[in-house]
Parts: structure tokens; sequence; C-alpha cells
């Protein structure tokens, strides 16, 4: 296995705060990663920053080889890194199809079709609101959008930012079911972000615990689920 | 009397699209980094200046045909308000991009005063005037006496208009820039994560306003026949009107506020008095606001989460 992604010594800053105090990480080539921890603990700053955005104060960030920590962010995302940010970020007043079509800003217009018929056969309710604005789809099917519309530009590397957060338990079953497929089928890798501590970790080959701004914490998927002290502060009620 | 309404009617669509095309300039950058470029109106009037330039050059010369000098001076002018606008957001704009709101405001008047006076000074402040370009018109109709008359040149800027406002629609609606720009004004960060340049967009943004500009410059021109440095002032805030009227960010709003404050002042300057025609239109202004806080066509940002 290679490795996707690197970071190392990474701190950010939001003006005066520290948001990420030297985070070390690692995702090799076809894994699925998942970060955990509670709400502020600086998993969606992580992502956010892997993307550019916070910019990386200190430390590195290498991505198939080459040092992406100084790269705007429209230069990393044409590097194959999408990102399903938190809160979905669907634009509101633009078809389902537009949508996609900016997803697919970075790829050949040939490679278009394809993507979209892939898109429909993960997400078939997609194909049936394709004319329909963004702004006016129901929750789930609006997070359904954001991963089509990240996998439309054909990534590399998937990160995805609480998929599951405030959708109904049938529909978090068919987008875990989808991430599952994508990454057997199709080797895709995937970072992923998730308050339901316990599915993520069920789902990810390894974790990363984050507290504060840090990772104290990481291991193999099931290694982690038995770990009493992640039970307690992540998985309790939580399944 | 119908005869006279209609003639008011002409004049005003006519004066309506020259505002409705400056004001399409506003709400674009509005909409897309949500400031107000006060400098557009004197973009607007660098274009007219181009053209009176260009035209001067074209009689200088010794060449008649006045429609091909008016076409050359419209490309002329359009690539050269072009460049204006991407050089005033480069220069004053964009370093002060993420700092508080009122700094590019402040330095978009700053623009405005260096153009009106770089005009002057290199132009000269007395009123420069060119014969009518295209001479003559249409008979409408007539009655009791008073004849309805529909100018070559009226057609000419409907027309010219029109056919911009095509392009630019398609633009817009059509195109992966257009939806880049429409992605920008909707999330701009999550346009960047997908792979956006933002910055190469607004600055095309600009242009694609400037261009415009300098249409509705052209067209004030050959439409007056006169014009000075501080023109862009009063058809800037008259367009600003025009896109807050129709709702600020909405392009078609832009359009019809333009077509509204055009009848508006013409059909006051031929039933009432032509002195108190501003006073008319920012009346109006002020109760549509009242009673519609985001203009005719804009909406209130509510989305569903």
């Amino acid at each position: 296995m290679s490795t996707m992604l690197s970071l190392s010594g990474v701190t950010a800053f939001y003006g005066q705060i520290q948001a990420l105090r030297g985070i070390d990480l690692t995702v090799e080539k076809g894994e699925i990663v998942t970060l955990i921890g509670a709400n502020g603990a600086g998993k969606s700053t992580l992502m956010m920053t892997i993307c550019g955005n916070p910019r990386a104060r200190t430390g590195s960030i290498i991505y198939q080889g080459e040092d992406i920590t100084q790269c705007a962010m429209h230069d990393i995302a044409r590097k194959r890194i999408a990102h399903a940010p938190e809160g979905r970020r669907i634009f509101p007043r633009m078809s389902v199809e537009e949508n996609l079509l900016m997803g697919a800003q970075v790829v050949k217009f040939a490679d278009y079709d394809k993507q979209l018929a892939l898109m429909f056969d993960l997400f078939p309710r997609l194909k049936e609101r394709i004319n329909q604005r963004g702004g006016t789809l129901s929750g789930g099917e609006q997070q359904m959008l954001a991963i089509a519309r990240a996998l439309m530009s054909k990534p590399d590397l998937l990160m995805l930012d609480e998929p599951s957060l405030g959708l109904a338990p049938l529909v978090v079953k068919q987008i875990f079911g989808a991430i599952r497929q994508l990454n057997r089928e199709l080797g895709l890798t995937v970072l992923l972000v998730e308050q339901n501590a316990y599915q993520a970790l069920r789902l990810a080959h390894r974790g990363y615990v984050l507290v504060n701004g840090a990772i104290t914490m990481q291991g193999g998927g099931a290694e982690l689920l038995a770990r009493p002290e992640i039970k307690a502060a992540y998985l309790e009620g939580g399944h | 009397m119908i005869a006279y309404a209609l003639q008011q009617l002409i004049n005003g669509i006519t004066l309506g699209m020259v505002y409705g095309l400056i004001a399409v300039g506003y709400t674009m950058v509005y909409g897309i980094i949500g400031m107000i470029n006060f400098a557009h109106g004197d973009v607007f009037m660098v274009g007219a200046y181009v053209g009176i330039i260009v035209l001067t050059a074209f009689s200088g010369m010794g060449i008649a045909a006045v429609p091909v000098g008016l076409l050359v001076a419209l490309l002329v002018s359009v690539v050269l308000c072009g460049v204006y606008g991407f050089t005033i957001e480069r220069a004053a704009y964009r370093p002060l991009r993420g700092s508080f709101r009122l700094a590019p405001l402040i330095s978009a008047i700053g623009m405005s005063i260096l153009l009106e006076n770089f005009v002057q000074t290199s132009q000269g402040a007395k009123d420069r005037a060119i014969p009518e370009p295209i001479p003559g018109g249409f008979k409408i109709m007539q009655q009791h006496g008073f004849v309805v008359q529909m100018s070559y040149m009226q057609i000419a800027i409907i027309v010219t208009t029109l056919v911009t406002l095509g392009i630019f629609t398609y633009i817009v609606t059509k195109t992966p820039l257009g939806r880049a720009m429409r992605a920008i004004e909707q999330d701009a960060k999550m346009a960047a994560l997908l792979g956006v340049n933002t910055n190469r967009v607004i600055s095309l943004t600009f242009v694609i306003g400037s261009a415009l500009a300098a249409v509705a410059g052209i067209m004030f021109l050959s439409y007056y026949g006169v014009i000075n440095f501080f023109i862009g002032f009063n058809a800037g805030i008259k367009a600003f009107t025009a896109a807050v009227l129709g709702g600020i960010g909405s392009l078609p709003g832009a359009v019809l506020g333009g077509l509204l404050i055009g009848l508006i002042e013409a059909f006051w300057s031929g039933y009432a008095t032509i002195a108190y025609k501003d006073v008319a239109v920012y009346s109006i202004l002020a109760i549509v606001l009242m009673f519609m806080p985001t203009g005719l066509l804009g909406r209130a940002d509510i989305e569903k989460v």
C-alpha cells in the first residue's frame, strides 16, 4: 500500500484561536479512515485545512508525494481531492443537474456522462430530482447530492464531513452503504468525520480520536471500538 | 392624447435600456462580492469618451460612413472598458477583500473620483459634442398635428441593448463561466472547494460588467450627442437606483428597474415638470422599498437548510 495523504505537525488558527495543535495523520490508498471527537474538537477544521482554508500555519500536508500545504483551494480541488463539507452546502438556487455540473468542473467533459450515470446508480433519487432546485430538496436528498457532487470530480480522495447529520436511520444506512460500495468496488480512499462514532468505526479501517485540536488516540476501527475509554466517551447510548 | 403618451413610451424605453445596461453591472458585482462598485458609472463615462475619440479620429481621417465608425467605436470601447474594469478590481478592490465591509466601498468612491479627474484633465472639462450619428426616423402616427417619431438611433439603441442582454443572459445561464459566477454568488467557499478559481471569475465579472457599461456609454453618446466628464455620476446613481428598485443581485431585476426608471423619467418630464423628474424617480424608489424592501424581483434570503 502506498500513502495517499500524510500530515505532519499541522497547526491551524482562526484569528488568535488555535484550532489544530500539531496533527500527524496518514491515509493509505484504498483505506477508509475516520476522525471521531466531540463538537469543536477540530475535525471539520482538519478537513478544511487539507483543502487549504484555513491554511496550515506550520507543518506539512503531502498528497500523493506532493506538498500541497501552500496550494490555493481550487488547485487542491484540481488534484482530485473532493470534499463534501459540513452543512452540505448545496447551491440552493441551482438545479440538481447544475450542482452536479459544478462538481464536474475539474473533469473532462467526456467523463461527465459516465460519472453522472454512476451517481444515478448510487442515488437513484437524484435522477428523479434532476431539474429541481437544490434548496428545495429534503435533507437526505441534499446529503446524497453533496456526496454525488463531490464524486463527480472522479476524486482519488473523498472527504465527508458528517454525512449522517440530521438524517433518518434508513437514509443513513443507505449513505453508509454507498460509501462502503465505492470503497470496495472502485478502491476509493475515504476520510470520514462522523458524530455517530459506532457506525463510523465499524465502517472504517482505521480511526483517529481528536480532542481539543490534537490526536489523542489512533488504531484499527474494531480495536478502537473495543477500548473502554472510547466506549465511555463516544459510544454510550450512541447506537 | 394617445400619440403624446406613445412618444413618451418610446423615449422612456430607450432611456431605460441604457440605465438597464449599466444597472446590470452594479447588480452583478453586488451579487458576486457584495459590494457596490461606485466607480461603475465612471467606467460608463470612460466608455462614452472612448467613443467620441474614435468617432473624431474617423471623421478626421475623412471617413464618412458613420454607422461603421459607431461600430468600431463600440468595439474599441468595449475592449478598453473591459481593461479598465479588470484593472480597477485588481488595484483597488482585491487587496481589500476580507477587510471590513466599508473599505472597498470607500476605495470605489476613490476610483470614481480618480476616473473623473483623469478624464477632466486629459479631455477637458467642457462639454464635448458629436453630430447626430444616424439622423432621421420613422413617423409612427399623427394625431391633432402631433407626430410620433421613432428615430433610427432609438431603434439602434433598443436593438443593440437587446442583443447585448441576450448574449449576456446566455453567458450567465448556459456557460461554465456563468455557472461559476452563480456558484460564487451562492457560496464562494464551496465553489472554491469544487475547483473554481474565484479570483479569476471575479475578475471576469468586472470585465463583463464594464463591457456592458461601455455599450451603454456609446448608446448615451449617440443618443444625446453631448457628454462631459461628470455624466458617470448621474447615470451611475440612476442605474444604481434601478438595480435597487429591481432588487439588487437580480439580473432581470436590473433590466426591469432600468426600464421603469427610464419610463418614469420620460412620463414625468412629459406630463409634469422636467425639473422634478429626479424627485419623481427617487420618490418612487422610496415608496417601492417601503413595501418591498428587497426590490421588485429581489428575494429575501430565506433558504431551506
